[in-house]
């Protein structure tokens, strides 16, 4: 369907997805309105620092924004904060907002995000127990950091772990409990896992995998103790919770838009109303290097559905859809991922971890088709682009660190 | 603060008045200049924020560390020139800085 002629474009989220969309409607040369409406009291802000510098007190909170107010206001960017949709009335093509506001569209574009998994257990509600999603959250986490605390984390994924390399570099005492028998079981491969369950082991933080959450125990309102499994209890100043988000979509399933662990897209952002588009945690689109449909969690993914969406509103040629990728930044480790390394077959290693400086190449069928980078851009560079091109490569020229990336690259380009 | 002029491929030229701490990058994102799209935000993770600086003010951006090096390596059109913006800190000392854009960030 053609929308190029749309005069009323309406943002349901505020986060990156948004942001990017916005930019890239006006950069387009979009003319009418724009409004963003976010649940959020923030202006769009960059979530990544949140379990990073941000929570370390190494970055202001005024570089967390994406842009200052005023540049809303120069592009005529309507932007309306604290403030929940909803329902879609796809037939008068309206979104409503809590409290009675109405907003028309030509085009609605979905960025509601995701939100934390909830511990199912008894304590969750307890003061000093947090999600770590938003500025908010790390607003009441922060005061809290106080070096000789007891820190519970319960999930060992990236955010548990970046957030546990921040709180033990404060000085607090510690504690990580993982259900899986490792550390970011569900995202990467044993050899990464026992990787960095070491390097948080020797900066004094206690990672107990295997372990399974009773409930949380409280005195006077507060918490007090993560009690486990086997009846263990841990004593607990302040309990962070990071088991994962759950894609917000259902704001467009109560409308009948076609939903499958998250809202499902074409290309182009397009659910399956013509007029609703889908983008960043919330949608769940086709893979095209993987032959597959799925939802990502990150700034690469937010980004470019924001602006394959606003193209497809304003009949602009499709961006090309880059090689996912991702980073997490724990002490002076920098991993960077390309690539999405499920159904690997072989993994070839590069370098020494013992080095704290190497590569983890995950191929199928021989096919580079991911790569976990520890301090290692030319391995993660490098990648990005043949995984985009679908190249064999043979594993030891991966694994031979006298071979530079470079010439590997030639090699399988040649 | 510092005046820095971003020059994009097209030889258009925007000047923008940035802030001390903030880096070059930033200053660019604030006031949506065109070929710095800085996805990573400034962690020196994805090399979409590649400047050429004015060689006047070459010694006065810093030194590139061990990590941007090797970022530079793989980005295209590298110059000896190149920077990655998120990694130059505004000091009063680039006042009047002057970075180009590469045409492939375009």
């Amino acid at each position: 369907m053609d929308l190029s002629g749309a005069s009323k474009i309406v943002i349901a989220g505020a986060g990156q997805a948004a942001a990017q969309a916005v930019q890239s409607l006006r950069q387009g040369g979009y003319k009418g309105t724009l409004t963003i409406v976010g649940e959020e009291t923030a202006l769009p802000y960059q979530r990544p620092p949140l379990s990073k510098a941000y929570m370390k007190g190494e970055m202001d909170e005024e570089r967390l924004y994406f842009k200052p107010a005023a540049w809303y206001q120069d592009n005529n960017i309507e932007v309306i904060l604290s403030a929940h949709a909803t329902r879609i009335d796809r037939a008068a093509r309206q979104l409503h907002i809590e409290h009675g506001g109405v907003l028309d569209y030509d085009a609605l574009i979905l960025a509601t995000g995701s939100r934390p998994r909830k511990l199912p257990c008894q304590g969750a509600d307890l003061a000093g127990v947090h999600d770590l999603r938003t500025l908010s959250d790390v607003e009441r986490i922060r005061p809290q950091m106080v070096s000789g605390r007891r820190m519970v984390i319960i999930g060992a994924g990236y955010i548990g772990l970046e957030a546990a390399a921040v709180a033990c570099t404060m000085g607090l005492d510690v504690t990580v409990l993982e259900m899986a028998p490792r550390v970011l079981a569900r995202v990467t491969s044993p050899v990464m896992s026992e990787f960095y369950a070491q390097e948080h082991t020797a900066k004094g933080v206690k990672i107990l995998t295997n372990t399974a959450l009773s409930h949380l125990d409280g005195a006077d309102g507060h918490v007090s103790a993560a009690v486990l499994a086997d009846g263990t209890q841990l004593p607990a100043d302040i309990v962070l919770v990071g088991i994962g988000i759950l894609p917000n979509e259902e704001l467009a399933k109560e409308a009948g838009i076609a939903c499958a662990n998250g809202i499902l897209t074409d290309r182009d952002g397009r659910t399956s109303d013509p007029h609703v588009f889908a983008a960043g945690d919330c949608a769940s689109r086709p893979l095209v290097h993987y032959g597959r449909t799925g939802r990502l969690e990150s700034v690469h993914n937010a980004i470019e559905q924001g602006k394959l969406v606003a193209a497809a509103i304003l009949g602009l040629p499709r961006p090309a859809e880059d090689c996912p990728w991702f980073w997490s930044d724990q002490y002076d480790l920098k991993l960077q991922i390309a690539g999405l390394s499920t159904d690997y077959d072989q993994i070839v290693l590069r370098g020494d971890p013992g080095t704290r400086k190497f590569a983890a190449f995950y191929l199928r069928n021989g096919t580079l088709i991911a790569v976990d980078a520890v301090n290692s851009p030319p391995e993660f560079l490098a990648s990005k682009k043949l995984i985009m091109t679908g190249a064999k490569i043979a594993p030891e020229m991966l694994s031979d660190t006298t071979i530079p990336m470079k010439d590997i690259a030639a090699s399988a380009a040649a | 603060m510092a005046k820095i002029t971003y020059i994009s491929h097209d030889g258009t030229e925007r000047t923008v008045e940035a802030k001390n701490g903030e880096s070059v990058m930033e200053a660019a994102i604030k006031n949506s200049i065109p070929g710095i799209d800085a996805d990573c935000g400034g962690a020196c993770a994805c090399a979409t924020c590649h400047v050429y600086v004015d060689e006047a003010f070459l010694d006065k951006t810093g030194v590139q560390e061990e990590m941007e090096k090797s970022m530079l390596d793989f980005a295209e059109n590298v110059k000896p020139n190149s920077r990655l913006s998120c990694q130059i800190k505004v000091t009063d000392a680039l006042d009047g800085l002057r970075v180009s854009t590469p045409e492939s960030q375009h």
